[in-house]
């Protein structure tokens, strides 16, 4: 393998891996836009309670594995929780308010976590057993914490997928997506899939944001930045599609991770870049359905 | 009646920000002048989102665009004029919205407050990357510009009443314009395609040029806010095109009330004055502030502007 071959392995794998812990943030945030109608702008303040609560209870416990054990049912108790005082209100109301509300929430959660955690950037230690890089020529390595995170972001993607191809709930779901009213007259009790679609955006979001504690660093704002990349995705890949999700959070980590390469100067522009340019050519989106949303 | 106590109300409300210099300190009067510049940015995105159904995340951007308009106009070490940059400044704001408008109209509903957010984050991105722009550190603008006309000076900007009195003349110039605006024929067109735009169409009416009309004149006014705010504090930073203060506007014109204009400086005065507030009291302002936008959607359905029109309705 010559250097520059194994060089744009590393950024392809990159990449790949920004993709797919994007995905984990964007199929919730899609999930909850496509079959409850709300616009969740609170969505990335999960993926920074999730770092933090790792970050917090893996000093305590030692081990992130444990940590990562008690957060998510936190996490689920969160998203149900929130769901029942604030976003059970807003069904029907115009998305506008869905937005106040929501970005109400984010603030909130950002002075929680700095009441709780404190303003500081902090770090959580790589597991042990992964603690090494492998080695792809003399000088150049690839951290297998990372590999082992995509590796995770795949299963996890891959669950889904199942749940939602072949389980009853994920039947619910996909017909919920399509086609609201009818769903709840065919009897469908659409508030109880309300309720466990958002608890499982909330829980996935915060998942997303735990794994890749140990591979970034854990921050005030972090949350943020997700958000307005996680939206990009769901743009892209059309509102409501777990599909479009998947392909556009590739897509936007790829451009991302070779823009920061090709086009220093104007890195940051790449991903909004193809985002326009997706629209002007689907304005639905690459999986989404035209006059939907 | 009622059309004529809103007026009587209004007419008070100027009075007293006309008066207020005589009574306030310079800090309040700076403070009143920066509630002012976001009331008229926020009341140019009201015609957007409340007139016309089109939700734009990307506002700031011609909000930024004229602040950087007087940072490129302005000599370094001297003053731009008004009479110049102004105009300038508004019309390179409305030329942005209409390149912008041709190609994010295209797009509706969610997409289109997406679209219109990429948009402002690739100018974000795109002057953090220019060297001539000052990139991420942002400009300083040492000299405000001057007001002199044939050698005859009304006000200096540099005093903070003459400043204040400026911005009191535009926010009541963008009122009457944008109150003009709404309630002209062409007014009335933008709320047939809020309301259903198959039907205005059908009924022969081009709804993409007076949806493109609409984004023109509401950038423009943006950008006489993003001027004013550049003349007051003299440093313009991409902060002024970013997301957040997309978000923060719309917050104020969803929080003051849609499609009534005056809400949205309600929602202006509002906000700023409770994170001023708040600041002073606790390190934590945005949580009071958060929990406060919170519980108004969810106990005031209509937004503030629909809480004083229901005291008046308990009023009769």
């Amino acid at each position: 393998m010559s250097d520059g071959l194994a060089f744009f392995l590393i950024q392809v794998l990159n990449g790949v891996q920004e993709g797919l812990l994007l995905f984990l943030v964007a199929s919730g945030l899609t999930l909850v836009f496509g079959i409850m109608g709300i616009i969740n702008l609170a969505h990335g303040s999960f993926y920074m309670l999730g770092a933090y609560l790792v970050y917090a209870l893996a000093s305590f416990t030692g081990d992130l594995w444990t940590a990562i054990l008690i957060a998510v049912p936190l996490a689920i108790v969160l998203g149900l929780a929130l769901e029942a005082l604030l976003i059970r209100p807003l069904y029907g109301r115009d998305h506008l308010y869905q937005v106040l509300l929501t970005y109400g929430l984010i603030l909130v959660l950002e002075e929680i976590r700095s009441l709780l955690f404190g303003d500081d950037v902090h770090g959580v230690a790589v597991p042990a057993f992964l603690d090494f890089s492998i080695p792809l020529k003399d000088a150049l390595t690839y951290p297998a914490y990372r590999l082992f995170l995509s590796a995770l972001c795949l299963a996890i993607a891959g669950a889904m997928w199942w749940l939602i191809r072949y389980t009853r709930l994920g039947m619910a779901i996909r017909a919920g997506s399509t086609n609201r009213e009818m769903v709840q007259s065919l009897g469908i009790d659409i508030a109880w899939i309300y309720r466990v679609v958002f608890a499982l955006g909330v829980a996935l979001a915060a998942l997303a944001g735990m794994i890749a504690a140990p591979a970034a660093s854990v921050f005030p704002g972090m949350g943020n930045d997700v958000l307005i990349v996680s939206f990009v995705v769901v743009v892209i890949g059309g509102i409501g599609s777990i599909k479009g999700a998947f392909l556009g959070a590739l897509l936007v980590g790829l451009a991302d991770t070779f823009g920061q390469i090709y086009v220093p100067q104007l890195s940051g522009m790449t991903i909004y870049v193809l985002m326009a340019a997706v629209l002007l050519w689907r304005p639905a989106g690459l999986f989404g359905r035209a006059g939907a949303g | 009646m009622q059309a004529a106590r809103e007026r009587t109300m209004l007419l008070a409300a100027f009075a007293l920000l006309a008066l207020f210099p005589l009574l306030a300190g310079t800090f309040y009067l700076q403070l009143f002048a920066k509630i002012m510049i976001m009331a008229i940015f926020a009341m140019s995105l009201d015609l957007l989102v409340g007139y016309t159904g089109l939700v734009s995340f990307g506002h700031a951007a011609f909000f930024g665009i004229g602040a950087y308009a007087l940072f490129v106009l302005s000599p370094q070490y001297a003053a731009a004029s008004l009479y110049l940059s102004l105009p300038m400044a508004i019309g390179a704001a409305a030329v942005a919205a209409a390149v912008i408008g041709l190609l994010v109209l295209r797009a509706s509903g969610v997409s289109f407050i997406m679209v219109t957010l990429a948009f402002a984050q690739m100018l974000f991105y795109y002057v953090i990357g220019s060297k001539t722009l000052g990139g991420s550190d942002g400009v300083y603008i040492y000299v405000k510009p001057s007001t002199t006309l044939f050698g005859w000076t009304p006000v200096s900007l540099d005093r903070p009443a003459g400043f204040y009195y400026l911005v009191l003349a535009a926010l009541a110039a963008t009122y009457l314009v944008l109150r003009f605006v709404t309630r002209s024929l062409f007014g009335h067109a933008l709320l047939g395609i809020r309301s259903n735009e198959s039907r205005m169409r059908a009924l022969g009416f081009a709804t993409t040029s007076y949806k493109l009309a609409a984004f023109v004149i509401a950038g423009a006014i943006a950008g006489l806010a993003g001027y004013l705010d550049a003349t007051q504090f003299g440093f313009v930073s991409p902060d002024l095109l970013g997301w957040r203060l997309s978000g923060e506007v719309l917050m104020m014109v969803i929080l003051g009330g849609m499609g009534t204009l005056y809400g949205s400086v309600l929602g202006a005065f509002v906000l700023v004055l409770l994170q001023d507030g708040l600041t002073d009291v606790t390190r934590h302002w945005l949580l009071p502030l958060g929990l406060f936008i919170i519980l108004a959607v969810l106990l005031l359905p209509r937004g503030l502007g629909g809480l004083l029109r229901r005291a008046e309705k308990a009023h009769d």
